[in-house]
């Protein structure tokens, strides 16, 4: 069935959009990951103009999130506090990211810039987490004690920072400077990448702050919800892209999807979904490091004035 | 000189007593883009009148031009640079036809000279789309084409030859297809009239493109209403957020 996107100005196939959000919406309750890595290129491939792309996949991921941390928080699976504290550091580091977004745009280089932040901080992340996810793998096997996912060292820089607040979903004892802080960097690169929130989050709460595998996906979802209603509210002033049908066909699929999701990774020991996410995040660094090097299909891109 | 070169082509169609005369049509001078809208064929028809009774010519061959609305551009260049490839160059184009269609009832080349197509815009080649650089000719040309393809790859732009079918000089139609895509607004519908090489009548008829019913309320309401729109696109995907959860919660249980 063809409906005509008013925004984006295309007719598109329905059912194709529904299932594109029901797999987008899995990932996100299973890993807790927005998606927009996946909705946005695949949109722009079928056609939609990214600036609509971008908008509206973050339009859909609000939804997605809502969905996910309802069903996260039935399990006692979302550190509401910890949440709160990345969404404020959040929203401080939207703002610079927006500003420093402008500032890149000028020199019409900012697609470039981006990309390459995004291979090297996403192949880090995920070398990391398959090293470690793929050790305790191998250590359950044996039938040893998995290592513990953090390191002495990071533990040591986090506990120097003053002040201290007990986290009690999250199992920690640490002061709120540190995911206030993670908050930041992340509402920057999200801002500056348009997604990739959860990639940062999830890793970073797992291994910097040793945060209990069993809030860490919920927790990034709450985060990701006040952020992508911020970037929904943001397009639709500036840039008017927010497509509404557009977002309600990927809404229907991806708010499904995220209970699915965020039931089977239920059935999936901690150290697997890790593996799992690792495997995604370096597919996904390495697509975008061939994508720099490779011909791409157009060699002129075409901006309205 | 460009004016006076397109006032002196335009002799023959002022002066023309003796030529013939178009009467054009067009099926629909109104397309609405509703929520089903997979794009739409246009039938462009019409008739030669011959003055004062003479015998139609046989050899009368017709061409049909739709335009979009013009706008700036500006289109930008990738080279790989120390390995990878990045936006290095650019160039504005003032006036872009947001849609260009041609139908010719025979190849291009055989029915008009060049400097004619030039004059008329008959011919995708032929667009006049201004570059404002001041960059070489030789740069702009390799702009124009890249942005001419890209045009072409998403069927805004497109030659139809053959697609016009005159019928003893003195009928004629042309169906000429709209993509799905096709943007909005007042579009011209040129018709030609050509023999021997020289086109001997011109006619008009303005198209215009709109969306209609819910798609024309989302479009405007995002254009003139962006707070409202924005929290409703927030409110929209909370709530079938919380949907989903109360029913996977239902089941579960």
């Amino acid at each position: 069935m063809h409906l005509y996107l008013p925004i984006a100005g295309l007719s598109v196939n329905a059912l194709v959009i529904v299932l594109l959000g029901g797999a987008v919406g899995i990932l996100s309750g299973m890993f807790g990951v927005g998606g927009g890595f996946l909705t946005t290129p695949l949109l722009i491939f079928y056609g939609v103009p990214p600036a609509v792309a971008v908008a509206s996949s973050a339009t859909q991921i609000t939804g997605t999130s809502v969905s996910g941390v309802l069903a996260h928080s039935k399990r006692q699976g979302v550190d509401f506090r910890m949440g709160m504290v990345l969404v404020a550091g959040g929203a401080a580091g939207s703002f610079a990211g927006g500003f420093l977004f402008r500032l890149l745009q000028k020199t019409g280089q900012i697609d470039t810039i981006i990309n390459l932040l995004y291979v090297a901080l996403l192949g880090w992340i995920g070398l990391a987490m398959a090293r470690e996810s793929v050790r305790a793998v191998l250590a359950m096997r044996d039938g040893k004690p998995p290592p513990p996912i953090t390191t002495k060292r990071h533990r040591k820089w986090i506990a120097a920072l003053p002040f201290r607040w007990r986290f009690y979903g999250a199992g920690l004892y640490i002061s709120p400077l540190a995911p206030l802080l993670l908050g930041f960097v992340t509402g920057l690169l999200t801002v500056l990448m348009g997604v990739g929130g959860g990639f940062i989050l999830v890793p970073a709460m797992l291994y910097l702050f040793g945060v209990s595998a069993r809030v860490v996906v919920g927790t990034s979802l709450f985060q990701g919800l006040f952020v992508t209603a911020t970037t929904t509210l943001v397009h639709a002033l500036t840039t008017h892209a927010v497509d509404l049908v557009l977002a309600g066909l990927l809404l229907i699929g991806s708010v499904i999807g995220a209970q699915i999701g965020s039931a089977m990774v239920q059935q999936v020991r901690p150290e697997r979904a890790r593996m799992m996410l690792a495997v995604i995040v370096l597919a996904v660094a390495i697509r975008m490091a061939l994508g720099l090097t490779w011909q791409p299909d157009a060699i002129y891109t075409v901006q309205g004035l | 000189m460009r004016n006076l070169l397109a006032l002196l082509a335009a002799l023959p169609l002022l002066l023309g007593a003796s030529e013939p005369r178009l009467v054009p049509d067009v099926s629909n001078t109104q397309v609405d883009i509703a929520y089903s809208f997979t794009g739409a064929d246009l039938l462009l028809f019409g008739a030669i009148l011959y003055p004062g009774g003479r015998a139609p010519a046989p050899d009368t061959d017709v061409a049909v031009v739709i335009k979009g609305p013009a706008e700036p551009l500006l289109v930008r260049e990738k080279a790989k640079v120390a390995g990878i490839w990045i936006n290095h160059a650019s160039e504005r184009f003032r006036s872009v036809p947001s849609f260009y269609a041609v139908a010719t009832s025979r190849p291009l080349d055989q029915l008009v000279s060049p400097r004619t197509a030039a004059i008329y815009e008959i011919g995708i080649g032929n667009l006049l789309l201004s570059p404002a650089n001041g960059a070489s000719a030789n740069e702009q040309a390799r702009f124009e084409s890249g942005l001419i393809d890209l045009k072409r790859k998403s069927g805004l732009y497109a030659e139809h030859v053959g697609a016009v079918s005159v019928r003893e000089g003195v009928l004629y139609r042309a169906l000429v297809p709209i993509p799905a895509r096709v943007p909005v607004g007042r579009y011209t519908a040129e018709t030609y009239l050509i023999r021997n090489g020289h086109i001997v009548a011109a006619a008009t008829r303005e198209i215009s493109i709109g969306k209609s019913g819910f798609e024309r309320f989302i479009a405007q309401a995002a254009e003139s209403w962006p707070l409202l729109y924005g929290l409703a696109a927030m409110l929209i995907s909370l709530l079938m957020g919380l949907a989903a959860a109360f029913a996977f919660g239902r089941v579960r249980r």
